[in-house]
């Protein structure tokens, strides 16, 4: 193989081919809008609720019949009742109607994963970039103290809390999420900032006599945007991660039906054992559905922010 | 350079130092934030189960002497920290008699075992894929297989684990659903020991490596990518070196040092994530002492398996920290690039 082909052929000749039109965004990422519309499928069914579609007030206990099979099965268990096309997905052994507690529950975990990865994000930005602006004592305090937090498993600690604090509010949690969620988004814009910092266009407007605010805010941050929003997913995919592990571990709050506190409900009971798939399968689903969706998001917005990770050309 | 590396190793160790005392700190505050106070409640279970409890008040003040819980917050802090350092994390609440670090270490074994098998397999299998998926010597029908592999990437490890006990413990009853080890079988360096534990530890672990080898692949890929554009890669090439050791020693080599980071970086994620992994599958390690530390309320034994966890994570972090000189010797040589 020679020198030429082993060089990396991007740029000028890739350009020409594709030809250079509106729909040659980097946006336009094929993994980027399938993630983007899987989550937008799981916050609009946070409306069927209120728009009167569905009734999901049978999301709660004894309001349905019980150990009803999906719809589409064919069971032969004396145990379960016949499926009912009111109950589209089968209920649980507690009364309550699958579909109920999915079309509740799958946005709240997205609700609970985006305020903490917001909340996060926010100090993250303002650590992020002080630290690297500032730079001296303050950045190696910052990146000592956020160093040793990403180390400490945030369930874990989140475990303690929750053991003690019974009945944990949904905001509440997500703040505490977030409190794990800050030293990624803060590594990362530190990096940024310490990379852009002598870039040519932030010594042009240091140069035009910008502030510093200003040179963070209007110049920087643009560019950071991608960067920015795949942290983003992937901390909304952590905390809902870690928010999942807690109400399997029946530790979540109580008040609203969530994915994790389903298939708490599910392995408490036994549902693996007793064949009804359906009770802990629903909610694995939805979460699949979002892990996934994110995680498709996050790839994508990386492939965004990074050109060179958008495949390697045949030659 | 052997004063440079000293000054590497004791940062290091203050690093895992300031890890264990905010992870020490942060156990201590929560509970003493939240409203109620665990011996009162424990007393009130008591009398609930017991009908009667008489001097109840004496008791309560008596246990709380016990567990460290009088005086002054400064006081118990102080204890609290020398007792941490001397790795006595009391008396369990549920079962009396038993000490915190005996229920810690019948069962960290197994959850050190299980876990670190799991991450070295997911690391090692992630980066060889991911690698693999940047390598253009690769036949595009393979790279294009590849990713079929990253199928069950960010789903929660315990989930994935539902899943596998479901199908394969369950359904197809080819591995068992629960526990580390057959019954009737005598623990001990035999052959039918060691296939049993990894007859039950199979399913365990491979819920972790399925779901989180795609995360290293995709770091991998996108090293991988950026190092084949570098100039000694071409170089390499114009000097006639065989593809293979082009791929191992210029371009895994290389792109794997930012993967160690990340590694440890992730290494709490990974714990965390594993705790539940051993609750579905009831295998005896932490995370299963933690549930049912969690049932029966006893406080300080949720506190001691989080603390350890903590000091667990930060040390496995602290070994990476120091063998990373060994993967990439330019960091003893210059305190700036550290």
């Amino acid at each position: 193989m020679s020198v030429a082909t082993a060089a990396p052929a991007n740029g000028s000749q890739d350009s020409a081919r594709r030809g250079l039109n509106t729909w040659d965004s980097p946006w336009l990422n094929f993994k980027f809008l399938l993630g983007l519309s899987m989550i937008a499928i799981i916050l609009l069914m946070a409306g069927a609720g209120p728009l009167g579609l569905y009734d999901t007030t049978r999301a709660r206990v004894a309001s349905a019949p019980l150990n009803l099979p999906p719809v589409w099965t064919n069971i032969d268990n004396p145990f379960f009742g016949e499926p009912d096309p009111e109950y589209p997905l089968g209920t649980d052994s507690d009364g309550r109607d699958l579909t109920a507690v999915l079309l509740v529950g799958a946005p709240r975990s997205l609700h609970i994963g985006l305020i903490a990865a917001g909340a996060g994000m926010l100090i993250g930005v303002v650590l992020g970039f002080s630290a690297g602006f500032i730079g001296g004592w303050w950045d190696a305090f910052v990146r000592t103290i956020s160093d040793s937090i990403i180390t400490i498993p945030a369930l874990a600690v989140l475990i303690v809390i929750s053991a003690f604090v019974k009945n944990l509010d949904v905001v509440i949690l997500a703040l505490l999420l977030a409190a794990f969620a800050w030293p990624g988004p803060t590594r990362l814009l530190r990096a940024q900032v310490l990379s852009m910092r002598e870039r040519g266009y932030v010594q042009m407007a240091r140069l035009s006599g910008a502030n510093t605010f200003s040179i963070l805010f209007r110049e920087m941050l643009p560019n950071m945007l991608p960067y920015l929003a795949a942290s983003l997913t992937g901390n909304v995919s952590g905390a809902i991660l870690a928010a999942t592990g807690l109400e399997a571990l029946g530790l979540g709050p109580t008040r609203i039906p969530t994915m994790g506190m389903t298939i708490y409900h599910a392995m408490y009971v036994s549902a693996l054992f007793r064949g009804m798939w359906w009770w802990w399968g629903m909610p694995i689903v939805a979460l699949v559905i979002v892990f996934t969706g994110l995680f498709l998001m996050t790839v994508g917005l990386d492939e965004i922010a990074n050109p060179r990770l958008r495949g390697i050309r045949e030659q | 350079m052997s004063e440079l590396t000293l000054g590497y190793f004791l940062r290091r160790l203050g690093m895992w130092l300031l890890t264990i005392w905010i992870g020490a700190t942060l156990i201590f505050t929560i509970p003493r934030l939240a409203p109620g106070d665990p011996i009162t409640a424990m007393v009130e279970r008591m009398i609930q189960q017991a009908g009667y409890i008489e001097n109840s008040a004496d008791l309560i003040e008596a246990w709380r002497a016990r567990f460290g819980l009088d005086g002054p917050w400064h006081v118990q802090y102080r204890n609290y920290l020398l007792s941490m350092v001397r790795v006595d994390l009391g008396y369990s609440l549920a079962n009396f008699p038993a000490r915190v670090t005996d229920i810690i270490g019948r069962s960290l074994p197994w959850t050190l075992g299980m876990v670190s098998i799991a991450t070295i397999l997911s690391f090692g299998a992630g980066n060889l894929i991911g690698a693999l998926m940047a390598w253009r010597r690769v036949p595009a029908f393979i790279r294009n297989i590849l990713p079929v592999s990253l199928t069950f990437t960010s789903i929660p490890f315990f989930m994935f684990g539902i899943l596998l006990i479901s199908f394969l413990a369950f359904k197809w009853k080819i591995f068992p659903a629960f526990g580390n080890y057959g019954r009737g079988v005598e623990p001990g360096w035999n052959l039918d020991f060691i296939l049993s534990v990894l007859h039950h530890g199979l399913l365990p672990v491979l819920s972790i490596v399925v779901t989180s080898m795609g995360f290293w692949a995709l770091g991998m890929r996108g090293m991988m990518v950026t190092t084949d554009g570098e100039d000694y890669m071409i170089l390499a090439n114009a000097k006639g070196l065989r593809s293979r050791r082009i791929f191992w020693f210029y371009g895994i080599r290389n792109s794997m040092l930012p993967q160690v980071t990340a590694l440890a970086l992730n290494l709490g994620a990974v714990a965390g994530g594993s705790l539940l992994v051993e609750l579905i599958f009831g295998y005896p390690g932490l995370g299963y002492f933690l549930y049912q530390a969690i049932i029966s309320a006893d406080y300080t034994v949720i506190q001691g398996i989080v603390f350890m966890l903590i000091v667990g994570v930060a040390t496995a972090v602290l070994i990476l920290d120091l063998l990373y000189p060994m993967i990439d010797p330019r960091i003893t040589y210059s305190k700036g690039q550290a």
